[in-house]
């Protein structure tokens, strides 16, 4: 296989501590070295990236997407899905069962994963259910989903109500070491709701959700990880009150982690009133911004930050929704929830770095070698550029300028709260296994022809 | 743009008293006659017709207000604040001699709008028409049977009435757009 | 310059000075959030001019020839789909009505398909009741034709607050500094919400009182942000209704017991049902008002239903007028 330089990028791996200029090689499609700055493989190499301006990072990890295939294929493919990825940086997905049929069994599991390789631009890692049908009655065999590939379960879309269940899944679970992925949301109090409980509901006569919903579950949730001793990860935490139950439950060593989404920490309940969040009336009840868990305050967005900050949140994954234009031009409560993330997730997340309201390398940490500790080293080692392990890339441009445009969108899914607007920070080149998935139009790769 | 003044209130004055002579001897006496001043300085100029025809005949005759605006045939032509002001026909108009007092009698559309009203509210004997001034360019077969003063103008030219239960003074106007180059 | 822009000038140096912008802005009337007090005092005043056709023999003026109001209704009502077609029948426009719970909704056409083959039939005005919260707002964007909100799920009904406002102007004048009460389920009362935003920016106070479980969560922090100072929670009626000028208790739906949020209907009578001792407290001239249909015996009782002090009926036929006048403000910026 060819040889692939990088060369004269700013790399930074959070996994070795990294903070350099330097070169990186690939060959055989893994990271032969790093930083090296004296230029030695410029004559050998048959691809030279120049990779001046950029920086090179471990490619990011997505712990959460929606990927609608098989069975909602005209919101997403997985063709389109992993295509989206690339161009947003990511080179490994997980992607949630909630497809139809369900990921409930092997021979799901193992179509997921035979369109992948065949069609996926990235890798693609299933999660299994953890309940038949997604049904929250019976356990799927998780052993056997297991030995399939699946990285963790859930029945995201959906919180495992009854708590009898979720303990056994638990302690089923805990023999495999594979973490139960948890949607915390308590139907009794959530129900009907479109929006966050609060002063906007109140204003636009719409049902909402307290943040009480999502706490009671983690609350429940973090007791029975403790009760039996198995790996609990929440999805898409979106309240300062969760955050402090995750925070506590950590200084008791709790196996919790938890992860937060891009659009969970910029946008607030006011989007619902679009953009100007308020003074165009016109502009109200933007379906763009329903979501689940729906958006939330101000108090909320900094405790989420904090979060990162002092490692309550272990990543940041996009929860990419793609929809129908159908499925959400339509009344708010009829609208359906979900945000397609994949390709505005990195820009929408430099600017809390512009904003200095967290540091480039933490950033990248929450994308690579954090989420990678979550999913194992059962595909290999992930989100890092040591030597030897997958040549899994990305370059990114921290200053670069671009606007959103959702018709231009590799995903099927248009269905963005942040269409139209300028974002600062851009992915330029994508690499995968060594090979070049993803490249912006600017750059231009140096090919050496062999006679 | 320049202001000239055409009419100073004496002038005024002795036309509508002209003009109520006129109205009298047309129709042979005061009886069955009902003003309707046109929203809005036809009002104060009918109010003043009818005290004067009553210092003349003796006894009050019934004045009303009219509003136009929602019988004009030109929705998209409004005033930046489109005050629909009151209309007041206080008796039956049916069998009666109406009519109508405006300030300025212009293109005539007004007027027409005022029959189509006066229409909907019974059916008059006949419809007449009393204005100020007159200042030409019909474009609508309508003629004033009473007429203040005959003021012939040019389209660019605007004829301004003040009234002193509006404007505080008596007067009527012409306001002629300046030349290129003169003050 | 023609008359018809002469007539225009003379009535300009009647208005505002130094206006050189519209006073009514409003292509479509979806809430009165965005009302400024010169536009409500402009449909006040359009409204008496309306209330005088009415009083006519001849009911009816040309105003509105040649343009059609498609009133389109995906709840059910009498009373307000009336009023908007006699509205908008005594301005002599064309109306078609639409019953969208019988027509092709149900064969599954979504809300733009429905709307869009409306406005291709030539549509000019749609007056739309939706049992969504913001579905007249999706209309709105998507729509050229100007969209009349006639109530939409539990967030706007901007001509109900506007013949409200119109009624209390008829009796007690000037709204500064009243005390407006309105009583029941604020939770899923667009009347309410609607009557927040039009009774403040005229200057009156208002007490919103209800059992906790039918006050909106969220209401006191969106008030406060709001009208810190001119709108109040309270639970206890007596409280509420002292020294107040107009009571308006909201009807209440039987579901609501049905759905728990309120344990009984006569729990609910005996704590906040609006009798001839509650009323006592307000003020002796106080108005009784009624956004319609009455539960009589529930939310108010017949004595009071019936009392001397209810305009309730009056409001109907206020509301009549105050339509025209909103559908001839608006057909008329539409081409501005």
């Amino acid at each position: 296989m060819a040889k692939l330089l990088i060369h004269g990028g700013h790399i930074i791996d959070p996994s070795q501590h990294l903070d350099i200029t330097g070169d990186v090689l690939i060959k055989d499609g893994k990271i032969v070295s790093v930083g090296d700055t004296r230029n030695t493989a410029l004559h050998d190499a048959d691809i030279i990236l120049d990779a001046s301006g950029m920086v090179v990072s471990p490619g990011f990890i997505d712990l959460h997407c929606h990927l609608r295939q098989p069975g909602f294929e005209d919101a997403e493919t997985i063709a389109t899905g992993t295509l989206a990825a690339a161009r947003g940086g990511f080179t490994t997905v997980c992607c949630m069962p909630n497809t139809y049929p369900p990921l409930d069994d092997r021979a799901s599991v193992d179509y997921v994963k035979q369109l992948a390789a065949a069609e996926g631009y990235v890798r693609v890692l299933p999660v299994g259910c953890i309940t038949k049908g997604r049904r929250g009655a019976e356990l799927v065999e998780m052993d056997e989903l297991a030995r399939a590939g699946v990285i963790g379960f859930s029945d995201d879309g959906e919180p495992v109500a009854s708590t009898r269940t979720m303990r056994l899944a638990m302690e089923y679970a805990s023999r495999l070491g594979l973490p139960i992925i948890e949607h915390c949301e308590d139907k009794g109090l959530s129900q009907g709701g479109v929006m966050n409980e609060g002063w906007v509901s109140a204003r636009l006569g719409l049902r909402g959700i307290p943040a009480a919903a999502e706490e009671i579950m983690v609350a429940r949730d973090i007791n029975l990880a403790a009760l039996t001793g198995c790996r609990l990860h929440i999805a898409h935490v979106s309240t300062a009150g969760s955050v402090k139950l995750i925070r506590d439950a950590k200084k008791k060593d709790i196996p919790v982690t938890a992860e937060v989404t891009p659009h969970h920490l910029l946008l607030t309940e006011e989007r619902v009133m679009g953009k100007t969040t308020g003074s165009n009336t016109l502009a109200f009840y933007d379906t763009s911004a329903k979501v689940n868990p729906p958006l939330r305050t101000c108090t909320d967005i900094k405790a989420l930050v904090e979060g990162i900050k002092d490692g309550t949140i272990d990543a940041i994954a996009t929860d990419h929704a793609p929809h129908t234009l159908v499925d959400k031009l339509c009344e708010f409560d009829v609208a359906a929830f979900g945000i397609s993330g994949l390709e505005t997730a990195f820009g929408c997340l430099m600017s809390l770095v512009h904003n200095k309201q967290i540091n480039l390398m933490v950033l990248i940490s929450q994308l690579t070698c954090k989420p990678a500790r979550i999913i194992g080293t059962k595909y290999g080692e992930l989100g890092t550029l040591k030597t030897g392990t997958p040549a899994d890339i990305t370059l990114f441009d921290p200053n670069r300028e671009w606007l959103v445009d959702s018709s231009n969108f590799a995903s099927k899914g248009k269905n963005t709260p942040f269409d139209g607007e300028l974002l600062k920070g851009k992915v330029m080149v994508t690499i995968v296994q060594g090979e070049i998935v993803h490249k912006d139009e600017d750059i231009r790769v140096k090919r050496r022809s062999r006679a | 743009m320049a202001e000239r003044i055409l009419l100073s209130p004496e002038d005024i004055r002795r036309a509508l008293v002209r003009i109520a002579h006129e109205i009298i001897e047309r129709n042979k006496g005061a009886r069955d006659i009902v003003l309707v001043g046109m929203q809005t300085r036809g009002v104060p100029l009918a109010k003043r017709l009818a005290a004067i025809i009553k210092d003349i005949e003796g006894f009050a005759i019934p004045t009303g207000s009219l509003d136009i605006s929602l019988y004009r045939d030109d929705l998209s032509r409004r005033p930046l604040k489109p005050v629909v002001h009151p209309t007041d026909i206080p008796v039956d108009i049916t069998d009666k001699h109406v009519v109508l007092v405006d300030d300025v009698f212009y293109t005539g559309r007004s007027i027409r709008a005022a029959m189509d009203a006066i229409m909907d509210f019974g059916r008059p004997r006949t419809i007449q028409l009393a204005v100020l001034v007159d200042r030409g360019h019909r474009e609508l077969p309508i003629r004033a049977d009473y007429v203040g003063k005959n003021i012939p103008t040019s389209r660019s030219e605007e004829i301004k009435v003040y009234v002193t239960e509006i404007d505080g003074e008596d007067k009527v106007t012409i306001v002629t757009p300046n030349r290129g180059g003169a003050v | 310059m023609n008359s018809a822009e002469q007539t225009a000038r003379a009535a300009m140096s009647e208005t505002l000075p130094g206006l050189s912008t519209p006073v009514w802005q409003h292509h479509h009337v979806l809430d009165l959030d965005d009302f400024s007090r010169e536009e409500i005092d402009l449909v006040m005043e359009t409204a008496e001019a309306m209330a005088e056709v009415l009083q006519r023999e001849v009911k009816r003026v040309p105003a509105l020839r040649g343009k059609t109001v498609v009133t389109m209704f995906y709840e059910p009502s009498t009373r307000t789909r009336a009023s908007f077609e006699l509205a908008a029948k005594s301005l002599s426009a064309d109306t078609i009505s639409l019953d969208a719970t019988r027509s092709s909704v149900t064969k599954g056409e979504s809300l733009l398909d429905t709307l869009r083959t409306i406005q291709a039939l030539g549509a000019d005005i749609i007056v739309m009741r939706h049992q969504y919260s913001g579905a007249p707002y999706i209309a709105a964007r998507h729509i050229s034709a100007s969209i009349i909100n006639a109530g939409d799920g539990w967030h706007a009904h901007p001509s109900q607050a506007l013949l409200d406002i119109y009624t209390i102007r008829r009796h007690l004048g000037d709204l500064a500094d009243r005390k407006v009460v309105i009583i029941g389920d604020i939770m899923h009362s667009r009347v309410a919400r609607s009557n927040i935003w039009g009774m403040t920016t005229m200057g009156a106070r208002v007490v919103l009182c209800g059992p906790p479980t039918l006050l909106p969560p969220g209401l006191k922090e969106f008030i406060s942000r709001f009208w810190p100072a001119q709108v109040t929670v309270e639970t206890e009626i007596e409280k509420a209704i002292k020294d107040a000028d107009v009571v308006m208790p909201l009807r209440l739906q039987l579901e609501r017991q049905q759905s728990g949020l309120i344990p009984s209907i006569r729990e609910y009578i005996r704590l906040y049902q609006l009798n001839e001792d509650r009323l006592a407290l307000a003020k002796p001239y106080a108005l009784v008002m009624h956004p319609g249909p009455m539960n009589e015996g529930i939310e108010i009782s017949p004595a009071v239903a019936q009392s001397t002090q209810s305009v309730i009926e009056e409001q109907v036929t206020n509301g009549v007028a105050v339509r025209m006048a909103l559908l001839y403000l608006v057909a008329g910026r539409k081409n501005n």
